[in-house]
């Protein structure tokens, strides 16, 4: 009797190959995401060529491959157009993952960095360092992403009530992101113009103002964070259905929500002291990526490659459209404001739960 | 009691769950206390009692979704806290009370989901996963709903789909917390007609906290009444579902009579309003 049931039981899973085939879903994921790369790359290469003065595309694959190329052109795509496009990229890149990390753990989409305090706690940090402190370059990096870490720290702990709901902690990290930004606005008040200037200007946030050691510092940050966010955005889809069902599907819950609110927040971090806050880009890229997905698969390669997008095109537009050049972060915010406005007034006719 | 033996595999003789000395609360107390249950292989068992006695929270420990403070839950001979919680995904099945699907999650989706046990980093879907999800629409008769949005089905159409994500999970036990909530008669038997099927077609051993008795003592096996954190009464549902237990368990004068269909009991409250009628 026993053997009978055992063998009624198992008839659902055979012992297979366990070779994976593919399902049209993942066939579209990996077109999406191949199409996504393709535009950042196509977008990255009209950030070298149209910058600061019209270089053909030629010209400029010359100088980033250094062979044959002119002294006078790479100093333009090298010096000046390269680290405008990169970081663009990079912090693009790092924002629209660390907004899709948040938006899918809190399940709800006003849970970007930006608006959740994280990147709040990065600027206040880091005008701090700026003013107060008188640092520059990495140490600034290492400002952002203490504050960024404090702030996140500050935001669970105060949301905490023997687990986290995700209206809660928005609704907390809206609170210090208030607070933050009376810090901020207090340090720039008290400081001399000059400085004030620049660390407004910080605030704001841009792609053209780069360091290279914070540069590398994201990279290298990103190399080692979006396999990680990769491997724990895979129990995502237990813990989008609740504790106690992600738990009865045997993902480790508590793990994988430190996890990965600590990759977004050092991914905001990283990217705040490389381009600045940059509002908006973390909000809008997961709802894109999703809609261009179809579903909650895959989504780490290309919801990065919507973020870069964003800012890579936000870029191009405020320096060539614009008739005076603006920071990138005026313009990602001039799109991503009405967006938000829209989200709110849509939310909950759509059903989201509170 | 003891099961195990020695060398912490399964006892052959012994059933796959049970639970000795468990004892489980939250921050504000203790609410399950020192629970003895063996949990009978094949077969239905049904947790029925009064609202806040305890059953969601033994349920939880029984799926190692909640940590003992004393005792223990054993699965296949081990300490279930001390187990993988993936290797417990893979032996058990557990819906919690209500699981939430996110917005705009088709059912094939979800469903697929329950897969999540069998996959990991660098086996992510294989045609295992893919037979295991269109048997579970099948059994559920959810096929036909695979590519609707959760969100838009009805709460039977809903509750189905949940039972079809568990069973996706491919285990043999599945334990069920109020399963039949929210449902309307005709689709709380359906429910239970397709835990029952599962029962005897797969042989696979169900756990359900059920509120109403008489479908309890209909479909179960087993009935396990509990009041105020402790086991009150359990065994075959005749022996459990009498006019004495009900009165102590749920506080509710009643009288006991065959179900005329099954002939197992079934629960006819008196209330204080139930005036005597004149034979029909």
């Amino acid at each position: 009797m026993d053997e009978i049931r055992t063998s009624g039981a198992r008839a659902l899973a055979l012992p297979r190959p366990a070779f994976a085939i593919a399902r049209p879903r993942l066939r579209r994921a990996a077109l999406v995401t191949g199409a996504l790369g393709a535009v950042t790359a196509a977008l990255f290469l009209a950030t070298l060529s149209v910058g600061s003065a019209y270089i053909p595309l030629p010209d400029v694959l010359r100088s980033l491959s250094g062979v044959g190329s002119n002294p006078g052109l790479d100093f333009l795509v090298l010096d000046l157009q390269l680290p405008v496009a990169l970081s663009a990229v990079l912090a693009g890149g790092a924002f629209g993952l660390a907004g899709a990390i948040f938006q899918r753990l809190l399940q709800n989409p006003l849970a970007a960095p930006d608006l959740i305090g994280i990147s709040y706690g990065a600027s206040a940090a880091a005008v701090f360092a700026i003013l107060i402190l008188n640092l520059t370059g990495l140490a600034i990096s290492g400002a952002a992403l203490i504050g960024a870490l404090a702030g996140a720290g500050l935001i669970y702990a105060l949301a905490w009530r023997g687990g986290i709901s995700g209206y809660r902690l928005i609704l907390i990290g809206i609170g210090v992101s208030q607070f933050l930004l009376g810090v901020v606005l207090y340090l720039t008040a008290r400081a001399e113009l000059h400085d004030a200037r620049e660390a407004m200007h910080w605030l704001v946030g841009s792609a053209g103002r780069a360091d290279w050691t914070e540069m590398y510092v994201l990279a290298g940050g990103l190399c080692l964070l979006v396999p990680v966010a990769w491997a724990l955005m895979r129990s995502l889809r237990a813990l989008e259905l609740g504790d106690d069902a992600a738990r009865a599907l045997g993902a480790r819950v508590e793990t994988v929500r430190l996890g990965l609110i600590a990759v977004g927040v050092t991914l905001v971090a990283l990217a705040t002291a490389v381009a600045g806050p940059l509002s908006f880009v973390g909000l809008v890229a997961w709802p894109v990526a999703r809609r261009l997905l179809g579903s909650g698969e895959g989504g780490v390669l290309a919801v990065s490659f919507v973020g870069a997008i964003i800012v890579l095109t936000a870029d191009l537009i405020s320096q060539q459209l614009l008739p005076v050049a603006l920071p990138t972060g005026v313009v990602t915010g001039a799109v991503g404001a009405p967006y938000l406005l829209w989200l709110l007034a849509t939310m909950n006719r759509g059903g989201i739960r509170g | 009691m003891s099961f195990t033996n020695g060398n912490g595999r399964r006892n052959e003789a012994g059933p796959r769950l049970w639970a000795d000395g468990l004892t489980l609360g939250y921050a504000d107390g203790e609410v399950v206390h020192a629970v003895d249950l063996v949990i009978p292989d094949g077969k239905v068992t049904a947790i029925i009692g009064a609202n806040a006695c305890g059953k969601s929270t033994l349920l939880r420990g029984l799926a190692r979704l909640l940590a003992p403070r004393r005792g223990v839950a054993y699965l296949d001979g081990k300490a279930i806290h001390t187990m993988r919680t993936q290797q417990v995904a893979r032996e058990l099945g557990m819906l919690p009370q209500s699981p939430g699907a996110p917005d705009g999650i088709t059912v094939r989706d979800l469903v697929a989901r329950g897969r999540y046990p069998h996959q990991g980093l660098f086996r992510q879907w294989t045609r295992a996963d893919e037979e295991a999800v269109e048997a579970a629409l099948g059994a559920t008769d959810t096929a036909a709903l695979a590519d609707r949005r959760v969100q838009d089905l009805s709460g039977g159409q809903r509750q189905r789909v949940w039972v079809a994500m568990a069973l996706a999970q491919d285990t043999d036990l599945l334990l069920l917390d109020e399963p039949t909530s929210y449902l309307d008669i005709s689709h709380q038997i359906e429910l239970l007609d397709l835990l029952a099927d599962l029962n005897r077609e797969r042989g696979k051993t169900i756990v359900a906290v059920l509120h109403d008795l008489n479908l309890a003592c209909r479909y179960a096996h087993r009935v396990v009444a509990m009041k105020d954190g402790r086991i009150y009464a359990e065994g075959e549902p005749d022996e459990v579902v009498t006019p004495e237990n009900v009165r102590e368990v749920f506080g509710l004068e009643c009288e006991v009579i065959p179900d005329p269909l099954t002939g197992t009991p079934m629960v006819v409250p008196r209330g204080r309003h139930a005036p005597a009628r004149s034979a029909v």
